[in-house]
């Protein structure tokens, strides 16, 4: 059994670097949501089951547009953080935390740009 | 029990024998809701980019998301959301220093839970009167 700490083994490395900006983003994220996610549910919910041409017409509204455009985008920064840390805290092979790292890290930025892009089409359509 | 650095030093007793309480149970479940919203989030984007799509296809996504299964995911998602927002500004005060100690954090805790189902509640009775009109 090898006593070595984490803290021996660590020692000399450096930081990450990023610790700290990570912890800030993860709250400035969630400030940002309290009212965004509010602003965003409250017509979206009320739109589920609708007509597509009324969906069109709340999101050709610049202010439904911004705001789903604003959920969106902190949403999906808020959910890639937290699940960063999840995956890191419970994955221990080294091989599948990397792959998930990756995965995490791509598809919340992708599905952040897919939705916005979704909006902006409807936002802008006549 | 291996360490997950893949060091091969002893570990103290795992969170198993310890008797549940209010702070760790929602402590977990507040991760648990982070990470099951991911789910909600993928079915909301792509009802938004059914709506960009076509007619046809907006009625199709749509219509597995108010079908009963559908229903059931977007209102589990629907009370995720509303204790991950409470339980967040649980949080946010606890990063601001205040409502640290176990006294106020068991009787946040506890409140937090009460104002999720009463969100919950009061959400769904809302939108259901509101489906109503539509219907």
């Amino acid at each position: 059994m090898s006593f070595r700490t984490d803290l021996q083994r660590a020692r000399g490395l450096g930081t990450a670097k990023d610790g700290t900006q990570h912890w800030v983003s993860q709250r400035l994220t969630a400030i940002a949501l309290i009212p965004l996610t509010l602003a965003f549910l409250y017509p979206f919910v009320q739109l589920l089951g609708a007509s597509g041409l009324a969906v069109h017409e709340t999101y050709q509204n610049p202010v439904h547009a911004l705001i789903a455009i604003g959920f969106f985008y902190t949403t999906f920064r808020h959910l890639r953080l937290g699940l960063q840390v999840v995956i890191e805290d419970y994955v221990s092979s080294r091989r599948a935390r990397a792959a998930l790292l990756i995965t995490n890290a791509l598809l919340m930025r992708a599905l952040a740009v897919i939705a916005v892009f979704a909006v902006a089409k409807i936002a802008f359509s006549s | 029990m291996d360490n997950s650095n893949g060091s091969n030093r002893p570990l103290s007793p795992h969170i198993t024998i310890y008797r549940p309480q209010i702070t760790s149970v929602l402590s977990i479940v507040h991760r648990i809701t982070g990470a099951g919203l991911t789910l909600g989030m993928v079915l909301i984007v792509w009802w938004f980019v059914a709506a960009a799509t076509s007619p046809g296809y907006f009625r199709f996504v749509d219509g597995l998301l108010t079908s009963w299964a559908g229903l059931l995911i977007l209102g589990g998602s629907l009370w995720a959301f509303w204790f991950h927002f409470f339980n967040g500004i649980r949080h946010l005060r606890w990063d601001a220093g205040k409502g640290l100690s176990l006294a106020q954090s068991t009787r946040s805790g506890w409140r937090v839970l009460g104002f999720s189902v009463l969100a919950t509640t009061v959400s769904v009775a809302w939108l259901s009167g509101g489906l109503d009109n539509v219907i």
